[in-house]
């Protein structure tokens, strides 16, 4: 009887007290699916004679371009990541420590920023071919360099940065296969190389599908890189048919068809998450003594954990420094902390915004778990693979309509125009931001609420605390790393955000990635350092942040959300 | 039918600078199933891991099947060494099915002879019906009947075995072991386990090895373990028992709280050439005796069916076991009549420190 009744309590009092919760989470989640639902529907909407000129003139390129690119950022990010991951994490050799952490560095530059300066230091202009000249006595023209603008100089470049998706799971599934399976296929008689080929590496293959699938939506979602080297693809051409050709139904109908890549890539991320969970050996044990390399084997290692550091993130960052400290008066003497200003406050603003909803969709679906709210965070969770054009041009849509519509009415009603309420305001980009960057906060407060048990209430409650007090008492302090960490993650991707912030950005209204692209687009490529610095040295935060945990839990659990968390770029 | 012995002389391993296997050397012979027995960091697997040569030696040397496979001048590769190994978590291949795992390391055979190799090994182990099953879809003691035939599949001259039936509850652990054991003998295979578990030893293994901090305490068959141990560490370390202290009186008497005990009624026994004496009480040879004048205190009673395990405390303070019938039913706490049975005895010369 007694136990009956209190069954009973414990089942109804959250569901009388939290019902409203499911439904506000799914009106929420509509509302941020917006741009989906906008993108996808402007297939049923005609565009008139767009389509006959897209598909005259660059339609096939943009496909052609943009499968190249995939398939060749595909094989880079290969290369790059899966050897390094197994070496750290198989043998010992000076330093194997220091790579395991240092290959995630070029996570820290954006696409577009590594372009801009390796074009500025391999242009004809540029210091490279400067003293090649100077020493060789060539004139220009009269020797063959490679074009870094072209199509195979932004799969170089994107591979540098996109390799560490790869890498990273590919570390973390090779640190995870138990040591004697390996070492049963050495006692079968393979070699070390053999037993890499027959079993680790077909054991890790799950995880580098999900970090090639990241790595690829990356390369879908770059604006940047490609609109510098001037290659037509998806992102690009979205964004010259709606500046260029005016044409919003015709910009919404190629952001649709690049959805359908993307939702391609996110079916084959899923099912690859979900095949890994079979190819689980149970945990590390680590016996005895790792394999120590010396010579041809130690070369091979410093080489393919070396180079990636090395082009990936030191030589560009040194360029940076370089450009930044002969520029820095003039960046100073021009409007630089207003830029800052802006990007920190946008962040800030965008960042507190995301903590507050990933906190209350946490709560919601811990304290009401049902289906509504469940698909609710599914759907949300699909904002981390949207590219940021396509973002910005479902956002433009609906909220143009929306300003029409008031204006028309307040014309009507009171004959007062209204003009554009919404539009062009920061207002709609931070709403843009929080479409793509919610679920990196929602990922990270996921994870942090999921080390407090259910259990954990049970005895607080037991103890006699009141639902607040555990809160304060239990919840918060647990919670606390994950919070900053999901700000800081936000943070750092809204400062980092282009092609978003281009389309939708106020007039005038200047931000430290703007001006980047700015300057970079005025070829004045050593001014575009300032800024472009600035970013990368906070974007170095959450890499710092990354790092720390691969070295705290080896199989963190959280790790993969932090490696979706890190996605950004766009 | 492999010939091969394992021989290791004097060898010794260490781990990150500390010594943590310290010259051991034993034989095992063609056919025969050896286990290496101690407690959890004793050393045991890191010396299996020398053999197997994941681990290389730092003196001493590991001669497999007449070939000296590691000393600490080189090594054998692992995967030239004819060793199979198998272990606790079984480390099946997630990726391949039951039959691609057992026929792993069947690569130089020709399709044929490797379905015949594998056919013959899932029908020893009993497995035949799970040839096309992957491995997460299996009982842990399927998948250590896996485990063990991909490790016998390529005839290796000497099977490894580390802990091998740990993992699994502690029925279905002895029924597979005698089997196991059954299915080597059966392919005169040789064999070495390492065990924590004594019983799992005594149903496994023809000579089993106790190690402690590194060192081989004694190898001997599980019978002259347990009546013969070599010393007071291996009494200690083998079945339950207690040692307790004696003063020599006579040439072949020793007086001991429990009385004085006259060995010339022990067949084969000489007590050790000393004064002080440290006996191996096991406990069942307490016995109960209402009418004996030296009585103990009952601390703890187990009931095991048939007898109680007492614990008893003696008048100095120090403690025995002892079996009882259950109908010699004594409270907790009461004082229970005891004598001592003289038909074996183990002793050793008292140490200062056990």
């Amino acid at each position: 009887m007694g136990v009956g009744t209190r069954l009973r309590v414990n089942e109804t009092r959250p569901r009388l007290l939290f019902q409203p919760w499911p439904l506000s989470l799914l009106g929420l989640s509509l509302l941020l699916a917006t741009p989906i639902f906008v993108v996808f529907s402007s297939m049923f909407f005609p565009a008139g004679d767009i389509w006959t000129h897209l598909l005259d003139t660059v339609f096939a390129r943009y496909v052609r371009n943009s499968l190249a690119l995939m398939l060749g950022v595909s094989i880079g990010v290969l290369a790059l990541g899966i050897l390094p991951a197994w070496l750290v994490t198989n043998y010992r050799f000076p330093g194997s420590k220091i790579f395991e952490w240092a290959l995630l560095l070029p996570l820290a530059i954006p696409a577009y920023i590594i372009a801009y300066t390796y074009t500025g230091m391999l242009d004809v202009a540029g210091p490279l071919q400067s003293s090649l000249r100077e020493i060789f006595g060539w004139h220009y023209g009269e020797y063959w360099f490679p074009e870094i603008r072209s199509l195979g100089g932004a799969v170089a470049m994107l591979s540098l940065v996109f390799y560490p998706y790869v890498y990273l799971l590919a570390r973390a599934a090779f640190a995870e296969q138990s040591g004697s399976v390996l070492e049963v296929a050495r006692s079968l008689g393979s070699s070390r190389r053999a037993a890499f080929f027959r079993v680790a590496l077909p054991l890790a293959r799950p995880a580098i599908v999900v970090g090639l699938s990241i790595a690829l939506m990356e390369t879908l979602a770059d604006y940047g890189t490609m609109q510098y080297f001037g290659l037509s693809t998806f992102t690009t051409g979205i964004y010259r048919t709606w500046n260029g050709l005016g044409s919003s139904v015709g910009a919404a109908q190629l952001s649709a068809l690049l959805l359908g890549f993307v939702f391609i890539l996110v079916s084959i991320e899923n099912w690859s998450r979900k095949q890994s969970q079979f190819f689980n050996t149970g945990s590390r044990v680590h016996l005895g003594n790792a394999h120590k390399l010396t010579g041809g084997g130690l070369l091979v290692a410093y080489t393919a954990c070396g180079l990636p550091v090395l082009f990936g993130f030191v030589v560009p960052f040194v360029q940076l420094v370089i450009w930044a400290t002969i520029t820095f008066d003039t960046v100073m003497s021009g409007d630089f902390a207003g830029y800052l200003l802006n990007s920190v406050s946008l962040a800030a603003v965008t960042s507190l915004l995301a903590l507050t909803f990933a906190l209350f969709i946490a709560y919601g679906r811990r304290l009401a778990p049902s289906f509504a709210s469940s698909f609710a965070a599914r759907i949300l969770g699909l904002g981390y693979a949207l590219p940021g054009t396509v973002v910005a041009i479902g956002v433009l849509l609906p909220f143009a309509w929306l300003d029409n519509r008031v204006s028309a009415f307040m014309l009507a009603r009171f004959d007062l125009s209204t003009g554009l309420l919404l539009s062009g305001t920061a207002f709609i980009l931070v709403f843009a931001y929080l479409v793509r960057f919610l679920p990196i906060a929602m990922n990270t407060v996921d994870a942090g609420l999921a080390k407090i048990r259910p259990s954990m209430d049970e005895a607080g409650h037991s103890l006699g605390l009141s639902s607040g007090k555990i809160l304060r008492r239990v919840h918060m302090p647990m919670m606390r790393g994950s919070l900053v960490t999901a700000l800081l993650l936000v943070f750092v991707d809204v400062l980092k955000e282009l092609p978003a912030t281009l389309l939708l950005r106020p007039f005038n209204f200047n931000t430290l990635a703007i001006r980047t692209y700015e300057l970079a687009n005025e070829e004045r490529l050593a001014d575009a350092a300032g800024p472009a610095l600035a970013i990368v040295l906070a974007s170095l935060i959450p890499v710092i942040l990354l790092s720390r945990s691969l070295r705290q839990a080896r199989r963190a659990p959280g790790e993969v959300s932090i490696t979706q968390s890190m996605e950004s770029n766009k | 039918m492999t010939l091969a012995t394992l021989q290791l002389d004097k060898v010794s391993v260490h781990l990150g600078g500390q010594l943590i296997v310290d010259a051991v050397s034993f034989d095992v012979p063609a056919g025969h199933i050896a286990c290496l027995l101690g407690a959890s960091g004793c050393g045991k697997t890191t010396l299996l891991r020398a053999i197997a040569g994941f681990e290389p030696v730092s003196s001493g040397r590991v001669v497999l099947g007449g070939t000296e496979v590691s000393s600490s001048t080189g090594m054998l590769a692992i995967e030239k060494r004819r060793i199979g190994m198998v272990f606790q978590d079984h480390s099946l291949f997630p990726h391949l099915s039951v039959a691609e795992n057992i026929g792993f390391g069947l690569d130089s055979l020709s399709k044929t002879a490797r379905e015949t190799r594998i056919e013959e090994l899932a029908s020893l182990l009993e497995i035949d019906n799970f040839l096309d099953t992957y491995p997460h879809r299996m009982s842990g003691g399927q998948q250590q009947r896996v485990a063990i035939a991909r490790a016998m599949a390529p005839r290796p001259d000497v099977l490894l075995l580390d802990e091998p039936f740990s993992s699994l509850d502690v029925e279905l652990r002895e029924t597979l072991a005698r089997e196991i054991r059954h299915v080597l003998k059966s392919e005169g295979i040789t064999a070495i386990l390492v065990s924590h578990n004594q019983f799992e030893a005594f149903a496994m293994a023809d000579e089993i090895g106790v190690i402690k901090n590194g060192r081989l305490l004694q190898w001997d068959t599980a019978f002259n373990l347990y009546h013969k141990p070599a010393s007071l560490a291996v009494a200690d370390f083998i079945g339950e028992g207690v040692l307790i202290e004696g003063h020599r009186t006579a040439e072949h008497e020793v007086e001991t709280e429990l009385g004085i005990i006259d060995t010339r009624q022990i067949q084969g026994f000489n007590l050790p050439d000393c004064e002080d004496i440290s006996l191996l009480l096991r406990p069942d040879d307490v016995f109960h005796d209402d009418e004996s004048p030296i009585k103990a205190q009952i601390i703890e009673k187990a009931f095991r069916g048939a007898v109680f395990l007492y614990t008893l405390e003696l008048a100095s303070g120090k403690r025995v076991l002892s079996l009882a019938p259950s109908h010699h039913n004594h409270e907790v706490g009461e004082a229970m009549g005891i004598r001592l049975d003289v038909e074996h005895l183990v002793a050793f010369p008292k140490l200062p420190v056990v």
